[in-house]
């Protein structure tokens, strides 16, 4: 087992690399570059722009530039945005558990959702239920997330005032981020309402970003529990006079849930892109409103480290799932 | 009382061409301390019929039967979870691969010990014991090492001795051994034969023994069923039966036996059981009978007297020969 997790993680180093190229020429292919955005729209004297760019280094050769970069990146600097001049993990970990609070809520969500659904769909199979939950699932998948997330707001904000339109938590509540996560904080800050507010901002983006890793998940868990359902050991089970609660529940999905871990894996990397879309729509301030603000303002530090930081995430996230994967399917824990 | 009493016995599959009838009419009657062989080829409905009994047929299965009893329950009219109460406990069924019978997630334990805590209330260290205690029973070196072993560690053979453990795990009445030696070796073919008849001489359990091979049948059963695309065509003892079978199937089948070939070639029966779609009029043996007439062809044949062994046939054979075949009626005029 260890030396598995050693094998894997020396791979993601050529990943890593790859990624840092990637995210570093990619932006530079946009046209325009911080100080011209800087500069605005009276624009500057041709001398002044080449001695900022000098100022900034951007006047090197790229392969110096991207070689500068990488160094610092070893050092764990990851450089300053252009714009705020603060460092940019400083910023990232301001923001980040913002994120990181809608992505957990989003995950728990289509868990504890998609999952039942799945189990539910496989066993009635065929049935009126099944055809309604896969038939909600196809439209959940195929739904653009920003037209949902519309949808909903005109509903439950707009129609219904139910929920905020925006934010993380209403202006009238102020207490020191402890934790990061509002929900928490909005508890030990112990103002009445505060829990209540906090809650009724996460619910709506939460939903939004739930939708398609739901509807990914519960299409999963229903063709593997279905090619579960008619493998031998499940016949054994009833053959044992386990009643269908457990022969269901516990025999055939601890064998069909090895490739739903998969499947919920992966999604992190969606919810991380659909980040970017859900928090532009509910202006959640986290990672994901973060990045598409420096895309406008070609803050190119935020963008390259951003995207260093966001993609080692979903490779340590993975990394981690295939740990999950060994513990769960006792054929790969004892392979070699 | 039987242990077993089951009459007309039927099940129907919905497909999508329309109904098929794996099992048909068939009768069986298994005693306290019996082995009971039933012997046919893959699509005789062997598998089906046992599988109805224990009630493990998947949702588009129809069970029928005029009576069907265990140990003096009403298998029939008895609530699922009654029944539940008595599969896995009174009757056991083991299968034809072990290798994919055990579940993959679980340890060999885990699986023993569910059985014990479910059915019989054992705490951890009494289930531990008892699982302990079957291993050995069923000839499983290093049982406490084994117990804490996955699936995918252990041969064929040892997982089908763990599935017999798992099986006797509560001291069944009756045992249904389905094909359990098809799967494996030659060599451990012989011994799991020998562990399952021995342990049912010890418990003096029913075991109905599922098979293919007419060698299996030979060295074990006591009464044999033979069944044929889903009907029960002779039902004699093992020796009787051997001597003299009375269905023309039978015989075919025993012809077929390399160690009873008289020529170079293995003997064999030309054709196919018969599937959902081509089922003949009359006799369903007809396409492959050497002794079929068109009366075959268009009557379905009632069974004969029990001294005939209740063969299905219009004219079952007595030592070889069909009684009241035309054409051996004119032989004998």
């Amino acid at each position: 087992m260890l030396s598995f997790f050693l094998r894997r993680l020396l791979l993601l180093i050529p990943t890593f690399i790859g990624v840092s190229i990637v995210s570093f020429a990619f932006i530079r292919l946009l046209p325009g570059d911080p100080i011209m955005l800087m500069a605005g729209e009276r624009g500057m004297s041709a001398e002044r722009y080449l001695e900022l760019q000098h100022q900034f280094g951007y006047d090197r050769p790229l392969v110096v530039q991207y070689l500068d970069y990488l160094w610092g990146v070893l050092q764990g600097d990851l450089g300053q945005s252009i714009v705020t001049k603060r460092p940019v993990l400083q910023e990232f970990f301001t923001l980040f558990p913002a994120t990181l609070e809608l992505s957990l809520c989003a995950i728990t969500i289509a868990v504890a959702i998609g999952v039942p659904a799945g189990v539910l769909a496989a066993v009635k199979r065929g049935s009126f239920l099944d055809q309604a939950i896969m038939g909600t699932a196809l439209v959940g998948y195929s739904m653009p997330i920003f037209w949902w997330g519309l949808l909903l707001i005109i509903l439950f904000s707009g129609v219904l005032g139910w929920t905020p339109v925006s934010g993380r938590i209403s202006l009238m509540f102020f207490f020191p981020p402890v934790t990061g996560f509002m929900l928490i904080d909005s508890l030990l800050s112990g103002q009445a309402g505060a829990f209540r507010s906090a809650l009724s901002h996460l619910v709506l983006p939460s939903i939004v970003l739930a939708t398609i890793p739901l509807a990914v998940i519960a299409r999963q868990t229903r063709s593997a529990m279905l090619e579960v359902l008619s493998e031998d050991y499940v016949r054994t089970a009833r053959a044992k006079g386990l009643p269908s609660r457990r022969v269901v529940g516990l025999h055939a999905l601890r064998n069909a849930l090895i490739p739903v871990i998969t499947t919920i894996g992966l999604q992190v990397g969606v919810l991380l892109a659909g980040a970017i879309l859900t928090e532009t729509i509910f202006s959640w301030p986290g990672i994901g409103k973060w990045m598409v603000d420096s895309v406008f303002r070609r803050d190119y530090p935020v963008i390259q480290g951003g995207l260093l930081i966001i993609a080692g995430i979903i490779m340590l996230v993975n990394l981690l799932v295939d740990v999950l994967y060994g513990l769960v399917n006792p054929r790969i824990r004892h392979a070699r | 009382m039987s242990l077993l009493d089951i009459r007309n016995l039927t099940v129907e599959f919905r497909t999508a061409q329309g109904p098929f009838r794996a099992v048909d009419g068939v009768d069986l009657v298994v005693d306290q301390g019996e082995i009971l062989s039933i012997v046919g080829e893959s699509g005789s409905g062997k598998s089906v019929a046992m599988l109805a009994t224990m009630g493990l047929l998947p949702w588009t299965a129809t069970v029928t039967a005029d009576r069907m009893a265990f140990d003096g329950h009403d298998l029939l009219t008895m609530s699922r979870r009654e029944r539940r109460r008595i599969v896995g406990r009174d009757m056991a069924m083991i299968f034809q691969e072990p290798m994919t019978s055990l579940n993959p997630c679980f340890t060999v334990g885990f699986q023993i010990k569910e059985t014990l805590r479910y059915h019989l209330g054992l705490d951890r260290k009494a289930a531990h014991e008892r699982a302990v205690e079957l291993m050995r029973q069923v000839g499983i070196p290093e049982p406490e090492r084994r117990l804490s072993a996955f699936p995918h560690q252990m041969s064929g053979g040892m997982s089908q001795r763990c599935m017999i453990a798992m099986a006797l795990a509560c001291k069944p009445k009756l045992l249904i051994a389905d094909e359990p030696t098809t799967a494996l070796d030659v060599t451990i073919q012989a011994q799991i034969l020998d562990l399952l008849v021995g342990l049912q001489r010890d418990s003096g359990m029913g075991l109905v023994l599922i098979t293919h091979d007419m060698g299996v049948v030979a060295e074990t059963a006591e009464r044999v069923v033979v069944q044929y695309a889903g009907q029960q065509v002779e039902q004699q003892d093992v020796k009787a039966l051997f001597e003299d079978p009375h269905h023309p199937y039978t015989a075919a089948l025993l012809a077929a036996l390399p160690e009873r070939a008289t020529s170079k070639e293995l003997p064999s029966i030309p054709g196919v059981v018969p599937g959902q779609g081509d089922r003949p009029t009359g006799c369903l043996f007809n396409p492959r009978c050497r002794f079929a007439t068109d009366h075959c062809r268009k009557v379905v044949p009632p069974h004969a007297s029990s001294e005939m062994g209740r063969a299905l046939c219009h004219y079952p054979l007595r030592h070889g020969v069909p009684t009241g075949h035309p054409a051996h009626m004119e032989a004998a005029s």
